[in-house]
Protein backbone atom coordinates (compact mmCIF):
# COMPACT_ATOMS: atom_id res chain seq x y z
CA UNK A 1 0.00 0.00 0.00
CA UNK A 2 1.40 3.10 -0.87
CA UNK A 3 -1.35 5.36 -0.41
CA UNK A 4 -2.18 7.68 2.23
CA UNK A 5 -6.09 7.51 2.74
CA UNK A 6 -6.30 4.62 5.76
CA UNK A 7 -4.86 7.33 8.08
CA UNK A 8 -6.30 10.55 6.79
CA UNK A 9 -9.01 11.45 9.52
CA UNK A 10 -11.48 12.33 6.67
CA UNK A 11 -15.44 12.97 8.25
CA UNK A 12 -17.09 9.53 9.84
CA UNK A 13 -18.74 7.05 7.10
CA UNK A 14 -17.57 8.93 4.28
CA UNK A 15 -13.67 8.02 5.48
CA UNK A 16 -14.63 4.42 5.92
CA UNK A 17 -16.23 4.37 2.83
CA UNK A 18 -13.38 5.41 0.95
CA UNK A 19 -10.61 3.62 3.11
CA UNK A 20 -13.04 0.61 2.28
CA UNK A 21 -12.77 1.04 -1.18
CA UNK A 22 -8.84 1.77 -1.21
CA UNK A 23 -8.40 -1.32 0.22
CA UNK A 24 -10.37 -2.83 -2.07
CA UNK A 25 -8.58 -2.05 -5.19
CA UNK A 26 -5.52 -2.62 -3.96
CA UNK A 27 -6.35 -5.86 -3.23
CA UNK A 28 -8.09 -6.42 -6.51
CA UNK A 29 -4.39 -5.37 -8.25
CA UNK A 30 -2.45 -7.22 -5.45
CA UNK A 31 -4.37 -10.45 -6.66
CA UNK A 32 -3.87 -9.55 -10.20
CA UNK A 33 -0.06 -8.62 -10.04
CA UNK A 34 0.10 -12.47 -8.41
CA UNK A 35 -1.96 -13.88 -11.00
CA UNK A 36 0.06 -12.21 -13.88
CA UNK A 37 3.57 -13.77 -12.24
CA UNK A 38 1.69 -17.11 -11.66
CA UNK A 39 0.92 -17.52 -15.45
CA UNK A 40 4.43 -16.13 -16.73
CA UNK A 41 6.45 -18.49 -14.28
CA UNK A 42 4.37 -21.55 -13.53
CA UNK A 43 4.36 -24.41 -16.47
CA UNK A 44 1.70 -26.92 -16.62
CA UNK A 45 2.74 -29.57 -13.72
CA UNK A 46 3.98 -26.11 -11.32
CA UNK A 47 -0.44 -25.39 -11.15
CA UNK A 48 -0.90 -29.14 -10.66
CA UNK A 49 1.45 -29.05 -7.65
CA UNK A 50 0.28 -25.95 -6.66
CA UNK A 51 -3.91 -26.94 -6.72
CA UNK A 52 -2.63 -30.10 -4.85
CA UNK A 53 -0.89 -27.52 -1.81
CA UNK A 54 -4.39 -25.74 -2.20
CA UNK A 55 -6.19 -29.49 -1.16
CA UNK A 56 -3.66 -29.64 1.59
CA UNK A 57 -4.02 -26.18 2.85
CA UNK A 58 -7.30 -27.15 4.98
CA UNK A 59 -5.18 -30.17 6.71
CA UNK A 60 -2.54 -27.11 7.93
CA UNK A 61 -4.34 -24.80 9.92
CA UNK A 62 -1.76 -22.28 9.66
CA UNK A 63 -2.38 -21.88 6.02
CA UNK A 64 -4.94 -19.36 4.54
CA UNK A 65 -6.44 -19.80 1.28
CA UNK A 66 -5.31 -15.97 0.10
CA UNK A 67 -2.24 -16.76 -2.12
CA UNK A 68 0.89 -15.98 -0.69
CA UNK A 69 3.53 -14.28 -2.57
CA UNK A 70 7.19 -16.84 -2.03
CA UNK A 71 9.48 -15.61 0.18
CA UNK A 72 6.54 -13.99 2.31
CA UNK A 73 4.84 -14.92 5.30
CA UNK A 74 1.62 -13.84 6.58
CA UNK A 75 0.43 -13.70 9.78
CA UNK A 76 -3.30 -13.58 11.32
CA UNK A 77 -4.82 -13.65 14.75
CA UNK A 78 -5.50 -17.45 15.95
CA UNK A 79 -9.60 -17.20 15.29
CA UNK A 80 -9.32 -15.74 12.08
CA UNK A 81 -8.27 -19.29 10.71
CA UNK A 82 -11.09 -20.89 8.34
CA UNK A 83 -13.24 -22.87 10.10
CA UNK A 84 -15.22 -25.52 8.47
CA UNK A 85 -17.17 -28.19 10.37
CA UNK A 86 -14.64 -30.93 9.35
CA UNK A 87 -11.99 -28.92 10.52
CA UNK A 88 -13.35 -28.31 13.75
CA UNK A 89 -14.12 -32.27 14.10
CA UNK A 90 -10.70 -33.22 13.99
CA UNK A 91 -8.84 -30.82 15.67
CA UNK A 92 -11.34 -32.49 18.75
CA UNK A 93 -10.55 -35.87 17.47
CA UNK A 94 -6.59 -35.18 17.55
CA UNK A 95 -6.16 -35.70 21.28
CA UNK A 96 -9.00 -35.77 22.38
CA UNK A 97 -8.02 -37.09 26.23
CA UNK A 98 -4.33 -35.32 26.14
CA UNK A 99 -1.90 -37.08 27.94
CA UNK A 100 -4.27 -40.15 28.24
CA UNK A 101 -4.89 -40.43 24.31
CA UNK A 102 -1.96 -43.04 23.62
CA UNK A 103 -2.73 -45.37 26.64
CA UNK A 104 -6.54 -45.14 26.30
CA UNK A 105 -5.68 -46.19 22.46
CA UNK A 106 -3.57 -49.01 23.46
CA UNK A 107 -6.08 -50.67 25.56
CA UNK A 108 -9.06 -50.01 22.84
CA UNK A 109 -6.56 -51.84 20.48
CA UNK A 110 -5.78 -54.78 23.34
CA UNK A 111 -9.42 -55.09 23.64
CA UNK A 112 -10.41 -55.50 19.91
CA UNK A 113 -7.32 -58.00 19.86
CA UNK A 114 -8.20 -60.26 22.39
CA UNK A 115 -11.96 -60.17 21.35
CA UNK A 116 -11.23 -61.38 17.71
CA UNK A 117 -8.99 -64.37 19.10
CA UNK A 118 -5.67 -62.83 18.09
CA UNK A 119 -4.69 -62.22 21.63
CA UNK A 120 -4.31 -65.67 23.38
CA UNK A 121 -6.56 -65.19 26.94
CA UNK A 122 -3.86 -67.46 28.56
CA UNK A 123 -1.15 -65.02 27.86
CA UNK A 124 -3.04 -61.54 28.00
CA UNK A 125 -6.34 -61.59 28.91
CA UNK A 126 -8.46 -58.73 27.70
CA UNK A 127 -8.42 -54.91 29.39
CA UNK A 128 -12.15 -55.96 30.12
CA UNK A 129 -11.44 -59.35 31.78
CA UNK A 130 -8.89 -58.08 33.95
CA UNK A 131 -11.36 -55.28 35.56
CA UNK A 132 -13.88 -58.14 36.07
CA UNK A 133 -10.95 -60.33 37.70
CA UNK A 134 -10.20 -57.54 39.64
CA UNK A 135 -13.88 -56.97 41.09
CA UNK A 136 -14.10 -60.36 41.68
CA UNK A 137 -10.83 -60.35 43.53
CA UNK A 138 -12.37 -57.11 45.66
CA UNK A 139 -15.74 -59.18 45.76
CA UNK A 140 -13.79 -61.68 47.65
CA UNK A 141 -11.98 -59.97 49.88
CA UNK A 142 -8.49 -60.48 48.80
CA UNK A 143 -7.53 -57.04 46.53
CA UNK A 144 -8.66 -54.85 49.36
CA UNK A 145 -6.47 -56.02 51.78
CA UNK A 146 -3.51 -56.63 50.05
CA UNK A 147 -3.99 -53.27 48.77
CA UNK A 148 -4.13 -51.36 52.29
CA UNK A 149 -1.20 -53.50 53.18
CA UNK A 150 0.95 -52.62 50.17
CA UNK A 151 -0.05 -49.06 50.36
CA UNK A 152 0.95 -48.92 54.06
CA UNK A 153 4.32 -49.94 53.08
CA UNK A 154 4.67 -47.30 50.60
CA UNK A 155 3.33 -44.91 52.64
CA UNK A 156 5.58 -45.65 56.01
CA UNK A 157 8.88 -45.93 53.14
CA UNK A 158 8.06 -42.77 51.27
CA UNK A 159 7.46 -41.08 54.88
CA UNK A 160 11.17 -42.69 55.88
CA UNK A 161 13.00 -42.10 52.43
CA UNK A 162 11.40 -38.41 52.22
CA UNK A 163 12.35 -37.32 55.52
CA UNK A 164 16.05 -38.64 55.34
CA UNK A 165 16.49 -37.40 51.87
CA UNK A 166 15.24 -33.98 52.51
CA UNK A 167 16.84 -33.18 55.59
CA UNK A 168 20.28 -34.39 54.29
CA UNK A 169 19.50 -32.58 50.88
CA UNK A 170 18.69 -29.49 52.95
CA UNK A 171 21.81 -30.01 54.86
CA UNK A 172 23.89 -30.69 52.09
CA UNK A 173 22.86 -28.36 50.13
CA UNK A 174 23.15 -25.14 52.57
CA UNK A 175 26.41 -25.96 54.55
CA UNK A 176 29.52 -27.38 53.24
CA UNK A 177 29.81 -29.68 56.00
CA UNK A 178 26.66 -31.31 55.29
CA UNK A 179 28.07 -31.92 51.24
CA UNK A 180 30.89 -33.18 53.21
CA UNK A 181 29.35 -35.16 55.46
CA UNK A 182 26.50 -36.39 52.84
CA UNK A 183 27.45 -36.45 49.08
CA UNK A 184 29.79 -39.02 48.97
CA UNK A 185 27.65 -41.54 50.87
CA UNK A 186 24.73 -40.76 48.86
CA UNK A 187 26.21 -40.68 45.37
CA UNK A 188 28.05 -44.53 46.60
CA UNK A 189 24.48 -45.81 47.48
CA UNK A 190 22.63 -44.07 44.28
CA UNK A 191 24.91 -46.77 42.24
CA UNK A 192 24.28 -49.55 44.33
CA UNK A 193 20.47 -50.81 42.32
CA UNK A 194 18.06 -51.28 44.64
CA UNK A 195 17.61 -55.28 43.55
CA UNK A 196 20.76 -55.94 45.09
CA UNK A 197 20.46 -54.58 48.09
CA UNK A 198 17.67 -57.11 48.90
CA UNK A 199 19.56 -60.03 49.47
CA UNK A 200 21.31 -58.27 52.24
CA UNK A 201 18.56 -56.73 53.90
CA UNK A 202 16.94 -59.94 54.51
CA UNK A 203 20.35 -60.97 55.55
CA UNK A 204 20.26 -58.14 58.06
CA UNK A 205 16.41 -57.43 58.73
CA UNK A 206 14.71 -60.37 58.46
CA UNK A 207 12.22 -61.19 55.69
CA UNK A 208 9.26 -59.46 57.77
CA UNK A 209 8.04 -55.60 57.35
CA UNK A 210 11.22 -53.62 57.96
CA UNK A 211 13.38 -55.15 55.08
CA UNK A 212 9.80 -53.81 53.39
CA UNK A 213 9.46 -50.12 54.38
CA UNK A 214 13.67 -49.84 54.40
CA UNK A 215 13.75 -50.69 50.37
CA UNK A 216 11.23 -48.50 49.89
CA UNK A 217 12.74 -45.52 51.57
CA UNK A 218 15.73 -46.29 50.33
CA UNK A 219 14.69 -45.84 46.62
CA UNK A 220 12.38 -42.90 47.87
CA UNK A 221 15.51 -41.26 49.86
CA UNK A 222 18.28 -41.44 47.17
CA UNK A 223 17.10 -39.44 43.95
CA UNK A 224 15.35 -37.20 46.40
CA UNK A 225 18.75 -36.02 48.57
CA UNK A 226 20.65 -35.64 44.35
CA UNK A 227 18.27 -33.70 43.18
CA UNK A 228 17.29 -31.16 45.93
CA UNK A 229 20.94 -30.57 46.64
CA UNK A 230 21.48 -29.89 43.21
CA UNK A 231 18.88 -27.59 43.28
CA UNK A 232 19.89 -25.83 46.29
CA UNK A 233 23.21 -25.61 45.32
CA UNK A 234 21.65 -24.24 41.62
CA UNK A 235 19.86 -21.38 42.94
CA UNK A 236 21.05 -18.34 41.20
CA UNK A 237 24.06 -16.81 43.35
CA UNK A 238 23.42 -13.32 41.86
CA UNK A 239 19.74 -13.57 43.75
CA UNK A 240 21.82 -15.05 46.80
CA UNK A 241 24.08 -12.10 46.58
CA UNK A 242 21.13 -9.57 46.45
CA UNK A 243 19.29 -10.76 48.82
CA UNK A 244 22.31 -10.48 51.56
CA UNK A 245 22.40 -6.75 50.92
CA UNK A 246 18.62 -5.81 51.31
CA UNK A 247 19.75 -6.80 54.93
CA UNK A 248 17.91 -9.99 54.52
CA UNK A 249 18.71 -12.20 57.53
CA UNK A 250 19.31 -15.92 57.62
CA UNK A 251 15.98 -17.16 57.70
CA UNK A 252 15.05 -14.62 55.02
CA UNK A 253 17.51 -16.09 52.80
CA UNK A 254 16.48 -19.50 53.38
CA UNK A 255 12.37 -18.92 53.16
CA UNK A 256 12.57 -16.37 50.42
CA UNK A 257 15.99 -17.35 47.70
CA UNK A 258 16.53 -20.77 48.65
CA UNK A 259 13.72 -22.84 49.13
CA UNK A 260 11.51 -21.43 46.28
CA UNK A 261 14.16 -21.59 43.95
CA UNK A 262 14.92 -24.64 44.98
CA UNK A 263 11.44 -25.93 44.27
CA UNK A 264 11.47 -27.21 40.81
CA UNK A 265 14.31 -29.20 41.61
CA UNK A 266 12.49 -30.57 44.41
CA UNK A 267 9.64 -31.36 42.53
CA UNK A 268 11.76 -33.62 40.15
CA UNK A 269 13.20 -35.17 42.81
CA UNK A 270 9.55 -35.64 44.67
CA UNK A 271 8.79 -37.82 40.69
CA UNK A 272 11.67 -39.94 40.76
CA UNK A 273 11.28 -40.65 44.73
CA UNK A 274 7.44 -41.51 43.85
CA UNK A 275 8.44 -44.07 41.06
CA UNK A 276 11.21 -45.62 42.70
CA UNK A 277 8.89 -46.41 45.92
CA UNK A 278 6.76 -47.98 43.69
CA UNK A 279 9.65 -50.02 42.07
CA UNK A 280 10.64 -50.87 45.55
CA UNK A 281 7.31 -52.18 46.89
CA UNK A 282 7.47 -54.17 43.61
CA UNK A 283 10.73 -55.54 44.83
CA UNK A 284 10.12 -56.07 48.53
CA UNK A 285 7.04 -57.75 47.87
CA UNK A 286 8.06 -60.31 45.32
CA UNK A 287 10.04 -61.77 47.25
CA UNK A 288 9.17 -63.25 50.68
CA UNK A 289 5.66 -62.06 51.04
CA UNK A 290 2.71 -62.89 52.69
CA UNK A 291 0.41 -60.34 51.62
CA UNK A 292 -0.06 -56.76 49.14
CA UNK A 293 -0.15 -56.84 45.59
CA UNK A 294 2.94 -58.27 44.86
CA UNK A 295 2.34 -61.80 47.11
CA UNK A 296 -0.81 -61.06 44.72
CA UNK A 297 1.52 -61.22 41.82
CA UNK A 298 3.56 -64.00 43.04
CA UNK A 299 0.59 -66.51 43.64
CA UNK A 300 -1.04 -65.60 40.62
CA UNK A 301 2.46 -67.10 38.44
CA UNK A 302 2.39 -69.93 41.02
CA UNK A 303 -0.83 -71.21 40.18
CA UNK A 304 -0.66 -69.54 36.47
CA UNK A 305 -3.56 -67.20 36.83
CA UNK A 306 -2.72 -64.76 34.63
CA UNK A 307 -5.59 -62.12 34.79
CA UNK A 308 -4.30 -62.09 38.49
CA UNK A 309 -0.68 -61.11 37.59
CA UNK A 310 -2.63 -58.59 35.52
CA UNK A 311 -4.53 -56.80 38.02
CA UNK A 312 -1.47 -56.37 40.25
CA UNK A 313 0.19 -55.01 37.13
CA UNK A 314 -2.83 -52.72 36.90
CA UNK A 315 -3.02 -51.53 40.07
CA UNK A 316 0.60 -50.91 40.22
CA UNK A 317 0.65 -48.64 36.99
CA UNK A 318 -2.67 -47.09 38.63
CA UNK A 319 -0.37 -46.01 41.64
CA UNK A 320 2.13 -44.50 39.59
CA UNK A 321 -0.37 -42.45 37.03
CA UNK A 322 -1.31 -41.33 40.35
CA UNK A 323 1.83 -40.04 41.66
CA UNK A 324 1.62 -38.61 38.92
CA UNK A 325 -0.89 -36.38 38.95
CA UNK A 326 -0.12 -35.56 41.80
CA UNK A 327 3.14 -34.05 41.45
CA UNK A 328 1.11 -32.49 38.43
CA UNK A 329 -0.86 -30.84 40.58
CA UNK A 330 1.92 -29.74 42.96
CA UNK A 331 3.58 -28.00 40.51
CA UNK A 332 0.52 -26.30 38.95
CA UNK A 333 0.01 -24.77 42.58
CA UNK A 334 3.48 -24.49 43.52
CA UNK A 335 5.43 -22.90 40.46
CA UNK A 336 2.57 -20.47 39.03
CA UNK A 337 5.17 -17.51 39.34
CA UNK A 338 6.55 -19.28 36.21
CA UNK A 339 4.79 -18.25 32.77
CA UNK A 340 4.14 -20.80 30.39
CA UNK A 341 5.05 -23.55 32.88
CA UNK A 342 2.35 -25.43 31.24
CA UNK A 343 3.30 -25.81 28.09
CA UNK A 344 7.01 -26.95 28.96
CA UNK B 1 32.52 29.04 34.96
CA UNK B 2 30.40 26.13 36.45
CA UNK B 3 32.79 23.51 35.98
CA UNK B 4 35.88 23.00 38.50
CA UNK B 5 38.22 20.67 39.55
CA UNK B 6 37.02 19.29 43.14
CA UNK B 7 38.85 19.60 46.29
CA UNK B 8 38.44 17.51 49.15
CA UNK B 9 35.05 18.07 50.68
CA UNK B 10 34.68 19.50 54.41
CA UNK B 11 31.40 18.08 54.98
CA UNK B 12 30.94 14.57 56.59
CA UNK B 13 31.88 11.67 54.20
CA UNK B 14 29.39 8.60 53.68
CA UNK B 15 31.88 6.93 51.77
CA UNK B 16 35.62 6.85 52.76
CA UNK B 17 37.94 4.29 50.57
CA UNK B 18 42.14 5.17 51.64
CA UNK B 19 44.56 3.36 49.78
CA UNK B 20 42.73 0.64 48.55
CA UNK B 21 44.07 -1.92 46.74
CA UNK B 22 42.48 -5.29 45.20
CA UNK B 23 44.06 -7.68 43.12
CA UNK B 24 43.20 -10.60 40.72
CA UNK B 25 45.94 -12.85 40.42
CA UNK B 26 48.95 -10.44 38.59
CA UNK B 27 46.30 -7.98 37.63
CA UNK B 28 45.94 -4.45 40.09
CA UNK B 29 42.53 -3.40 39.09
CA UNK B 30 42.83 -1.12 41.95
CA UNK B 31 45.70 0.38 42.37
CA UNK B 32 46.04 2.43 46.34
CA UNK B 33 42.58 4.32 44.94
CA UNK B 34 41.36 7.34 47.20
CA UNK B 35 37.66 8.15 46.88
CA UNK B 36 35.08 10.36 49.35
CA UNK B 37 31.53 10.45 48.81
CA UNK B 38 29.63 13.40 51.23
CA UNK B 39 26.39 12.46 52.41
CA UNK B 40 23.47 13.39 50.34
CA UNK B 41 26.07 14.00 47.63
CA UNK B 42 25.29 11.87 44.12
CA UNK B 43 29.05 10.80 42.81
CA UNK B 44 29.09 9.27 39.34
CA UNK B 45 32.24 7.18 38.90
CA UNK B 46 32.69 7.05 34.86
CA UNK B 47 35.19 4.75 32.94
CA UNK B 48 35.63 2.44 30.36
CA UNK B 49 34.57 -1.28 30.36
CA UNK B 50 37.30 -3.59 32.64
CA UNK B 51 38.74 -0.35 34.54
CA UNK B 52 37.63 -1.88 37.62
CA UNK B 53 34.47 0.40 38.73
CA UNK B 54 32.17 -2.63 39.47
CA UNK B 55 35.25 -3.86 41.59
CA UNK B 56 35.16 -0.90 43.49
CA UNK B 57 31.72 -0.71 44.04
CA UNK B 58 31.60 -4.51 45.18
CA UNK B 59 33.81 -3.34 47.78
CA UNK B 60 31.67 -0.48 48.78
CA UNK B 61 28.71 -3.18 48.72
CA UNK B 62 30.69 -5.38 50.82
CA UNK B 63 30.31 -8.51 48.63
CA UNK B 64 34.52 -8.14 48.13
CA UNK B 65 37.44 -7.23 50.78
CA UNK B 66 39.83 -5.00 49.42
CA UNK B 67 43.63 -6.76 49.62
CA UNK B 68 44.75 -3.40 51.32
CA UNK B 69 43.78 -0.20 52.09
CA UNK B 70 40.48 0.49 54.02
CA UNK B 71 36.59 0.96 53.05
CA UNK B 72 34.66 2.56 55.84
CA UNK B 73 30.56 2.81 53.90
CA UNK B 74 27.54 3.07 56.48
CA UNK B 75 26.15 0.06 57.67
CA UNK B 76 22.86 1.01 56.07
CA UNK B 77 22.89 0.67 52.52
CA UNK B 78 21.66 -0.95 49.30
CA UNK B 79 22.86 -1.73 45.99
CA UNK B 80 20.94 -1.19 42.51
CA UNK B 81 22.68 -4.06 40.03
CA UNK B 82 22.59 -4.02 36.42
CA UNK B 83 20.26 -6.81 36.16
CA UNK B 84 17.15 -6.28 37.87
CA UNK B 85 17.79 -9.12 39.85
CA UNK B 86 14.29 -9.65 41.21
CA UNK B 87 12.96 -13.07 42.85
CA UNK B 88 10.67 -14.26 40.10
CA UNK B 89 8.76 -16.84 42.47
CA UNK B 90 7.76 -13.60 44.59
CA UNK B 91 5.37 -11.45 43.96
CA UNK B 92 6.56 -7.71 43.30
CA UNK B 93 5.52 -6.44 46.55
CA UNK B 94 7.17 -9.36 48.21
CA UNK B 95 10.37 -8.61 46.61
CA UNK B 96 10.20 -5.06 47.39
CA UNK B 97 10.01 -5.95 51.32
CA UNK B 98 12.48 -8.57 51.28
CA UNK B 99 14.73 -6.90 53.34
CA UNK B 100 12.48 -5.40 55.64
CA UNK B 101 10.96 -6.47 59.09
CA UNK B 102 8.33 -5.53 61.24
CA UNK B 103 4.52 -4.90 61.18
CA UNK B 104 4.31 -2.02 58.68
CA UNK B 105 6.66 -3.49 56.06
CA UNK B 106 4.22 -4.26 54.20
CA UNK B 107 2.47 -0.31 53.88
CA UNK B 108 6.41 0.81 53.53
CA UNK B 109 6.58 -1.41 50.19
CA UNK B 110 3.48 -0.03 49.10
CA UNK B 111 4.99 3.44 49.61
CA UNK B 112 7.80 2.80 48.20
CA UNK B 113 6.17 1.28 44.71
CA UNK B 114 4.07 4.11 44.44
CA UNK B 115 7.11 6.29 44.47
CA UNK B 116 8.72 4.76 41.44
CA UNK B 117 5.06 5.09 39.79
CA UNK B 118 4.07 1.30 40.15
CA UNK B 119 1.21 1.72 42.37
CA UNK B 120 -1.22 -1.18 41.31
CA UNK B 121 1.37 -3.31 40.42
CA UNK B 122 1.76 -4.57 44.11
CA UNK B 123 0.63 -8.60 42.90
CA UNK B 124 2.42 -8.59 39.57
CA UNK B 125 5.12 -11.55 39.46
CA UNK B 126 8.20 -9.88 37.98
CA UNK B 127 8.24 -12.03 34.88
CA UNK B 128 4.90 -9.74 33.89
CA UNK B 129 6.97 -6.45 34.25
CA UNK B 130 9.33 -4.97 31.46
CA UNK B 131 12.93 -4.18 31.67
CA UNK B 132 12.24 -0.16 33.03
CA UNK B 133 9.47 -1.84 35.27
CA UNK B 134 11.57 -4.13 37.04
CA UNK B 135 14.73 -2.11 37.43
CA UNK B 136 11.98 0.66 38.92
CA UNK B 137 10.88 -1.90 41.28
CA UNK B 138 14.62 -2.78 42.26
CA UNK B 139 15.21 0.99 42.63
CA UNK B 140 11.81 0.54 45.20
CA UNK B 141 13.50 -2.01 47.08
CA UNK B 142 16.80 -0.45 47.56
CA UNK B 143 15.33 2.95 48.82
CA UNK B 144 12.83 1.16 51.08
CA UNK B 145 14.84 0.56 53.37
CA UNK B 146 15.75 4.02 54.07
CA UNK B 147 19.51 3.88 53.45
CA UNK B 148 22.77 5.95 53.62
CA UNK B 149 24.58 5.11 50.95
CA UNK B 150 22.76 3.67 47.39
CA UNK B 151 24.74 2.37 45.20
CA UNK B 152 24.15 1.45 41.57
CA UNK B 153 25.47 -0.29 39.16
CA UNK B 154 24.96 1.07 35.46
CA UNK B 155 21.38 0.52 36.80
CA UNK B 156 20.28 1.90 33.41
CA UNK B 157 22.78 -0.17 30.98
CA UNK B 158 20.33 -2.64 29.91
CA UNK B 159 17.41 0.01 29.03
CA UNK B 160 16.71 1.59 26.04
CA UNK B 161 17.30 4.82 25.36
CA UNK B 162 13.50 6.56 26.08
CA UNK B 163 13.34 4.54 29.55
CA UNK B 164 16.62 5.77 30.80
CA UNK B 165 15.91 9.23 30.21
CA UNK B 166 12.49 8.16 32.22
CA UNK B 167 14.56 6.58 34.63
CA UNK B 168 17.26 9.61 35.14
CA UNK B 169 13.79 11.65 35.74
CA UNK B 170 13.39 9.61 38.54
CA UNK B 171 15.97 9.40 40.11
CA UNK B 172 16.19 13.35 40.31
CA UNK B 173 12.60 13.33 41.95
CA UNK B 174 13.44 10.60 44.24
CA UNK B 175 17.10 12.42 45.74
CA UNK B 176 14.42 15.40 46.73
CA UNK B 177 12.52 12.60 49.16
CA UNK B 178 15.34 10.78 50.21
CA UNK B 179 18.78 11.99 51.98
CA UNK B 180 21.13 9.64 50.74
CA UNK B 181 24.79 9.53 49.33
CA UNK B 182 24.58 7.90 45.77
CA UNK B 183 27.34 6.63 44.01
CA UNK B 184 26.31 5.30 40.15
CA UNK B 185 28.47 3.88 37.82
CA UNK B 186 28.34 4.17 34.54
CA UNK B 187 30.09 4.37 31.24
CA UNK B 188 27.78 6.51 29.75
CA UNK B 189 29.08 10.16 29.44
CA UNK B 190 25.34 11.71 28.84
CA UNK B 191 24.09 9.93 31.89
CA UNK B 192 27.00 11.08 34.26
CA UNK B 193 25.82 14.66 33.06
CA UNK B 194 22.49 14.48 33.54
CA UNK B 195 22.08 12.97 37.58
CA UNK B 196 26.03 14.46 39.10
CA UNK B 197 26.79 16.70 41.74
CA UNK B 198 30.59 15.24 40.88
CA UNK B 199 31.46 13.22 37.73
CA UNK B 200 35.28 11.19 39.07
CA UNK B 201 36.91 9.09 36.17
CA UNK B 202 38.79 6.45 36.70
CA UNK B 203 41.42 5.17 34.80
CA UNK B 204 44.65 3.14 35.45
CA UNK B 205 42.96 2.01 38.94
CA UNK B 206 43.01 4.85 40.67
CA UNK B 207 40.42 8.08 40.70
CA UNK B 208 41.85 10.06 37.61
CA UNK B 209 40.11 13.26 37.33
CA UNK B 210 36.72 14.67 40.02
CA UNK B 211 34.65 17.40 38.05
CA UNK B 212 32.04 19.14 40.43
CA UNK B 213 28.66 19.57 38.22
CA UNK B 214 26.75 22.98 39.44
CA UNK B 215 24.61 23.16 36.25
CA UNK B 216 20.79 23.16 36.55
CA UNK B 217 18.47 20.80 35.66
CA UNK B 218 17.97 22.79 31.93
CA UNK B 219 21.36 23.14 31.32
CA UNK B 220 22.13 19.47 31.74
CA UNK B 221 19.89 18.65 29.05
CA UNK B 222 21.21 21.50 26.32
CA UNK B 223 24.13 24.69 27.16
CA UNK B 224 27.40 25.43 26.48
CA UNK B 225 28.55 24.37 29.78
CA UNK B 226 26.98 21.14 29.35
CA UNK B 227 29.18 20.73 25.73
CA UNK B 228 32.13 22.00 27.59
CA UNK B 229 31.97 19.45 30.11
CA UNK B 230 31.29 16.92 28.19
CA UNK B 231 34.48 17.34 25.88
CA UNK B 232 35.92 17.83 29.01
CA UNK B 233 35.00 14.18 30.12
CA UNK B 234 35.77 12.69 26.69
CA UNK B 235 39.20 14.31 27.13
CA UNK B 236 39.88 12.35 30.32
CA UNK B 237 38.59 9.14 29.05
CA UNK B 238 41.05 9.40 26.27
CA UNK B 239 38.11 10.30 23.77
CA UNK B 240 39.07 13.16 22.74
CA UNK B 241 38.11 14.75 19.28
CA UNK B 242 35.74 11.67 18.99
CA UNK B 243 32.41 13.36 20.31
Amino acid sequence: MTGTPLAAPVAGADADTAAAAHAETDAAVVTHAHADAVAATHTETDAAAESDADADADADPGRTADAVAPGREIFLPVGARRRTPLGTIRRRLRWPLGIYTTPVLLLVAWQILSGTGVLSAAYAPAPSAIVANAVDLWRQGVLGPDLAVSLRRAGLGLALGLTVGVTAGVLGGLLRRGEYLFNGVVQVLNTVPLLAVLPLMIVWFGIGETTKVLLISFGAGVPMYLNLFAAIRGVDQRLIEMARTTGAGTWRLVSRVLVPGALPGFLVGLRFSLAYSVLGLVAAETVNADQGLGFLITQGQTYLQTGQVFVGLAVYSLLGLLADQFVRILERVLLRWRPGYEAS
Amino acid sequence: MNVTVATRSRRQAAVRVDQAVRRFGDRVVLDHLDLAVDEDELVVLLGPSGCGKSTLLRLLAGLDRPDGGRVEVPARRAIVFQGDRLLPWQRVLRNVTLGLRGPDAERRGREALAEVGLSGRERAWPKELSGGEAQRVSLARALVAEPELVLLDEPFAALDAITRLRMHGLVRGLRGRHHAAMLLVTHDVDEAIALADRIVVMSDGRIGTSRLVRLSDTDREASAAREELRSALLDDLGLAGRR
